[in-house]
């Protein structure tokens, strides 16, 4: 797990005036899941191609074992790809687009044909050969694409937003199988998603990016509970993000109170922004004389597993999410717990990025839907 | 169902402008003084030098036809490979000439071959007229056009990916070329070599104008049918025309079946050449 399989070295990557990544410097450990996570437009995909070799990086360069790859075309690299939209011959049975990549290496006929049912076998595809792929469902295609892929035995499998096409169900189903084929085989895989549930479940790096830098990079349970900036708080799952003062180590002052929390090394008196995620906050009653904050339910949600409270504290919103059911109206007490809150350094304000269209969008998505949450 | 109104004017087209006139083919063919009789036919499929005739015009539509593929193919691949826009212009650049009459566009070439080059070369005994090639060479000018537009639409839409994909997989340009491009680009293939091949064999225009009449083709032996029968006295005896027509009609059928097996993977759209 140790050994770095690609490394990134200061990529810059431009079309025409448009920076599409800056700046990225990123290493790839041999034979773990990464996930390169960000709204459309950010760059995961131009970081994708650039791995697999259909576009040359303008500035910095790519090592793949320790070699400089930056001008290797794509048939030279052993790095395969399962792309967007599958990209699957029309022209050739299920067979011929698993044995492609055998015959263009001109293995002997027998090796092919024990190497394409293997992996047919292996993607649940068994006695599928001989049909086309228009005659398969968008879930049957997906194996094929893996198939064809995997059957090259590759250093590094690149997948495009493989699971984008299918629906829920079938999509959770293929995010554990390929989470077991990447386990069992020992390949590094490299997926591509703008979904962050997709990528909390099957990583074991994430690398949040946004406006073609990266934002963050850990393990799901990283990134997830210790954001980095604003952007990653928001992006991955809901949280609230409230304006604080760092009185002292262990010591925040938040929503006009003094919190006990876990972090330290900050300025003292600093502003930060806190995050905290709606299902760390408990509500209890109002009598409650543990309570650190006194709010009344605006509105509740239903949402499957959890209810959604919007609370009123104050001149604040939070987002609150329980199990259980408090009825609109009802005032409650809060209870924030010190390893609840999350604390950012105010380094980057949103306000202060240069957003792109795409990202200018989401990001204008995500503050509507926190103003309507606020109302 | 009240729409099928709208077609009885074209049934009508269909009706006076092809079925008669193939009814009255059929009819001059097998017709011997008010009788049905195979006589005459069997004397026209009798005459050698009229299969001949038929042989050169097939072999001279297979020239046509491969040069329009050779020369079409890479100008369509590398119109499908540039950015929409330019790609839309040059094509247009392309059908300019066939904006102007056929036959007019005969007519220059005729000029040209006959006369401004050999002015130009200083030749007094020479022209280029009545060779195979001059025939073939206007001919593929004519009909090109007709081999890369569905060249570029078929090679348009492949997919991109595709590309990468085999790219990907280990294949360099060539072999994705071989394995890939061509093998996609099939539909046009087969819709480009109907579209030149089957005007071609019928072609009468063009070697009547520029083979100075040492390269007749079918067709041209069969306007000399009509026209020598027309031409005798007494009862016009359309036989002989309407046997060969019927047989260029068979050799139409024929070859729009063989294109159409080729293009049987392809069942969904229906072709309609």
């Amino acid at each position: 797990m140790s050994k770095h399989l690609i490394d990134l070295v200061d990529i810059r990557k431009t079309y025409g005036e448009d920076d599409a990544l800056k700046n990225i410097n990123l290493y790839i450990r041999d034979g773990e899941f990464l996930t390169l996570l960000g709204p459309s437009g950010c760059g995961k995909t131009t970081m994708l191609r650039l791995i697999a070799g259909f576009t040359m990086p303008t500035e910095g360069k790519i090592l793949i074992d320790g070699k400089d790859v930056s001008a290797v075309p794509p048939f030279k690299r052993r790095v395969n790809t399962v792309f967007q939209k599958y990209a699957l011959f029309p022209h050739l049975n299920v067979y011929d687009n698993v044995a492609f990549g055998l015959k263009i290496q001109k293995l002997s006929p027998q090796e092919i044909d024990t190497r394409v049912n293997e992996m047919l076998e292996l993607v649940n595809l068994k006695g599928y050969g001989k049909r086309w792929i228009d005659q398969l469902s968008g879930g049957q295609q997906q194996r094929v694409a893996i198939a064809r892929a995997l059957v090259n035995r590759p250093q590094v499998l690149l997948l495009d937003e493989p699971l984008g096409a299918l629906d829920l169900k079938l999509r959770k189903g293929m995010q554990i199988e390929l989470k077991k084929m990447q386990q069992r085989l020992g390949i590094t895989f490299i997926f591509v998603t703008h979904d962050q549930e997709e990528a909390l479940t099957m990583s074991d790096t994430i690398v949040v990016m946004n406006e073609g830098q990266i934002q963050q990079i850990g393990t799901p349970t990283d990134i997830y509970n210790e954001p980095k900036n604003v952007f990653v708080a928001k992006f991955i799952g809901e949280s609230n993000i409230l304006p604080g003062i760092m009185k002292k180590d262990l010591l925040i002052n938040f929503m006009g109170r003094d919190f006990e929390c876990v972090d330290s090394g900050f300025t003292k008196n600093e502003p930060v922004d806190v995050v905290v995620r709606p299902e760390d906050i408990d509500m209890v009653s109002d009598a409650d004389e543990n309570a650190h904050l006194h709010g009344k339910v605006k509105s509740v949600l239903f949402m499957g597993v959890h209810y959604e409270f919007l609370v009123e504290c104050g001149s604040v919103t939070l987002t609150i999410h329980s199990t259980d059911y408090v009825a609109p109206g009802s005032d409650v007490g809060i209870i924030i717990l010190p390893d609840a809150i999350h604390i950012m350094h105010k380094s980057v304000k949103p306000e202060e990025l240069d957003f792109t269209t795409a990202d200018e969008l989401l990001e204008a998505e995500m503050d509507a839907e926190l103003e309507d949450k606020d109302e | 169902m009240k729409r099928k109104v709208f077609a009885y004017p074209y049934i009508v087209w269909m009706a006076l402008f092809i079925a008669v006139p193939m009814v009255f083919i059929f009819y001059y063919a097998f017709n011997v003084d008010g009788s049905f009789s195979f006589s005459k036919v069997w004397a026209t499929l009798s005459d050698i030098s009229k299969w001949r005739v038929l042989w050169v015009s097939i072999e001279i539509a297979a020239g046509t036809t491969v040069f329009c593929l050779l020369l079409g193919y890479p100008v369509a691949y590398i119109l499908s490979n540039m950015r929409k826009s330019i790609a839309a212009f040059i094509s247009v650049l392309f059908f300019v000439p066939m904006w102007m009459n056929f036959v007019l566009r005969t007519y220059a070439w005729q000029a040209i071959l006959e006369y401004a080059i050999p002015n130009m070369l200083g030749w007094t005994d020479k022209t280029l007229t009545g060779s195979v090639w001059a025939v073939m060479m206007v001919l593929v000018y004519n009909f090109i056009p007709f081999m890369v537009m569905p060249l570029y639409n078929s090679l348009s839409k492949i997919d991109r990916s595709l590309i990468e994909a085999s790219g990907d997989l280990g294949a360099n340009g060539r072999m994705t070329f071989f394995k890939v491009v061509l093998p996609l680009s099939v539909p046009g293939i087969v819709s480009g070599i109907t579209m030149v091949f089957i005007p071609a064999i019928t072609a009468f225009t063009v070697p009547a104008l520029i083979g100075n009449g040492n390269y007749n083709l079918y067709g041209n032996e069969i306007e000399m049918a009509f026209k020598q029968a027309a031409g005798s006295a007494g009862s016009a005896d359309y036989s002989v025309g309407s046997t060969l027509a019927i047989i260029l009609l068979i050799c139409v059928f024929i070859s729009t079946a063989v294109m159409n097996r080729f293009d049987k993977d392809h069942e969904e759209g229906g072709n309609l050449l």
